[in-house]
């Protein structure tokens, strides 16, 4: 018997499973009631409602992560610089609340900002309440849930950088500053960018936090989509299906470019 | 104007030498202070929950208890831990542990096999098969979830023509479960199947091993590591799932989607006990394993010392 057998079960199940599937969102969109047209397709994406939530969710998105990266940055150079025995124990500490079901953990929050910070400071209004505050909240929130995804990669990736690039730096007469932003961070661009493909794809569908911080009257792009599958009909399939689209389409060009800056990227891949 | 502007550097300058001494000084205590504070941000909604378990939850008049207000602080009580555990609870626990073993142990298999395999490919067909393996990494949760819905609200409507029955929630969870986690089984054995040399697999066959044997007992053994933290992925991104299991499922709920069916649209929330539940073992097990990792450091840098010291 050839080895090579071995894998043919699972792609039996790749494509049934993980290919077929995938299909179904072109079906949905583009087939209403067994005939083939564009109507539907073309009538959700002329909806403006579409693109300005779209548009509020990659702003969403690319504040979480820039967020994200200012404070993760600084601990996953900190912990990088430990020493080993230590270093392991506290970034355990890091990743334990990832563990932690994270739907729990968003609860909560919505809990902290709804009862406790308006106990504690003696406010009548909670943080939801204001104007635009909504959307701070839900940041808030997003902040948290991804930062241990953005400290995780780039721990990794500083924590493997040859320490001795560094005292070369300085021996070279290169202060702190230059040698970390002249040796240290172009070192570090590899975690960088699989942080950031790590935060910003999936905040751009989150639909928990917005729902559960937001009460059920904010929503971002997820939430559109969630609310189209889970409202029972069928029309809602092809809606949901080609909201999906134009967020595959997002993806794929974000994946394009975090792409171009990844160089040294093993296996293949997609694109 | 040339004096005004000396003088700025060397006020600059000075101003930059003074803060590099004060720098200095507090560089140590700011990195602890700054850290401890993100582990403050991380663990918060945690401890938050774990304090407001030993709250008094009043009931109202019909008898149900609102955990949704986590605000008021109405006494100390062990009660919700003995509330913990409803039926609803109980069977959501049991069905995520299954789920979760099951389809790891399937995933872990179907996994190191296709690994094995897909080694031995031609390249083309090697990298097309990586390339659609991916796709459920690189997909959003939120994708992954509605397609397996609208894969499985498919078949159930053919069934249903055929006069058959829908699909079976425990079935529909278990492809879900094994398809998003495969992947990451494959793409942890394939970088250890590269460190090891397939002479070992030439040499158990000339040493008189069938194919199967060989595998068994040469192959296998040198590519563990990499099963076991496969599977160990797999475990963790199934206990962890929510996105996809509440789109794939129908009825049937785990944990997740039942923490989000009580809190989501202004529902009866959940009992804060579950949070201590959920975290004392997942503590206890994060710091034995830790624990054990620095012990064995600790002997392996004795064991240096030994070695060092003989030298001498």
């Amino acid at each position: 018997m050839k080895r090579k057998f071995f894998a043919y079960p699972y792609i039996v199940w790749m494509i049934l499973f993980i290919a077929v599937p995938m299909l179904f969102i072109f079906y949905y969109a583009f087939n209403v009631d067994g005939t083939w047209t564009t109507e539907r397709f073309l009538s959700t994406i002329s909806d403006k409602d579409t693109w300005s939530v779209l548009w509020r969710s990659i702003v969403m998105a690319f504040e979480t992560t820039a967020i994200c990266l200012l404070l993760g940055y600084p601990i996953a150079y900190i912990l990088s610089n430990m020493k080993k025995s230590v270093a392991g124990f506290i970034s355990i500490l890091f990743f334990v609340p990832m563990w932690m079901n994270f739907v729990l953990r968003t609860y909560a929050w919505s809990a902290i900002i709804e009862y406790a910070i308006p106990d504690l400071f003696h406010v009548e209004n909670t943080l939801t309440d204001l104007p635009g505050g909504k959307t701070i909240a839900v940041l808030l929130v997003m902040v948290y849930d991804f930062l241990p995804f953005m400290i995780m990669p780039l721990y990794n990736t500083l924590s493997k950088m040859d320490k001795s690039l560094i005292e070369a730096s300085r021996d070279l007469g290169a202060d702190g500053l230059t040698t970390f932003l002249r040796v240290v961070l172009p070192l570090s661009v590899p975690g960088i960018v699989s942080g950031i493909t790590m935060v910003f794809v999936p905040s751009i569908t989150a639909f928990t936090v917005p729902e559960l911080i937001g009460n059920g009257d904010y929503s971002l792009y997820g939430n559109k989509i969630e609310q189209a599958f889970k409202s029972g009909n069928i029309s809602g399939y092809s809606v949901g299906s080609t909201l999906s689209i134009v967020l595959l389409i997002l993806v794929i060009i974000s994946t394009v470019i975090m792409n171009r800056f990844d160089k040294d990227k093993e296996g293949g891949s997609i694109l | 104007m040339k004096q005004i502007a000396s003088f700025f550097r060397k006020f600059l300058k000075g101003f930059g030498s003074i803060s590099r001494i004060v720098w200095k000084q507090i560089k140590g205590p700011m990195k602890y202070f700054y850290l401890g504070l993100m582990i403050l941000f991380l663990y918060l909604p945690i401890i938050y929950l774990i304090i407001y378990s030993f709250n008094v939850f009043p009931a109202n008049r019909r008898g149900v208890i609102s955990y949704k207000n986590l605000g008021k602080w109405n006494g100390f009580t062990f009660d919700n831990y003995g509330k913990v555990f409803t039926n609803k609870t109980k069977e959501a626990v049991l069905l995520t542990l299954e789920i979760a073993f099951a389809s790891s142990i399937v995933a872990t298999i179907l996994g190191t096999a296709a690994a094995i395999g897909i080694m031995l490919m031609k390249k083309r067909t090697r990298t097309a098969v990586l390339s659609v393996s991916q796709l459920p990494m690189v997909n959003p949760d939120l994708v992954t979830g509605i397609t397996f819905m609208m894969l499985f609200e498919f078949v159930s409507m053919l069934l249903a023509k055929l006069g058959g029955a829908r699909v079976n929630d425990f079935l529909r969870l278990m492809i879900a479960h094994i398809s998003f986690s495969v992947p990451y089984v494959i793409f942890s054995v394939t970088p250890r199947l590269k460190q090891s040399s397939d002479m070992l697999y030439e040499a158990a066959l000339d040493l008189g091993c069938s194919p199967l044997k060989a595998l068994w007992k040469a192959v296998i053994p040198d590519i563990m590591p990499g099963i076991t933290s496969g599977f160990i992925m797999a475990l963790t991104m199934s206990l962890d799932d929510f996105v996809v299991s509440y789109f794939a499922t129908d009825k049937l709920q785990t944990l997740s989607v039942l923490i989000y069916a009580d809190t989501a649209h202004g529902n009866i929330g959940v009992n804060p006990a579950l949070a201590t539940i959920i975290f004392i073992p997942l503590v206890a097990m994060l710091v034995g394993v830790n624990v054990r990792r620095l012990a064995k450091e600790r002997e392996y840098e004795i064991q240096n010392k030994k070695v060092k010291m003989k030298k001498v």
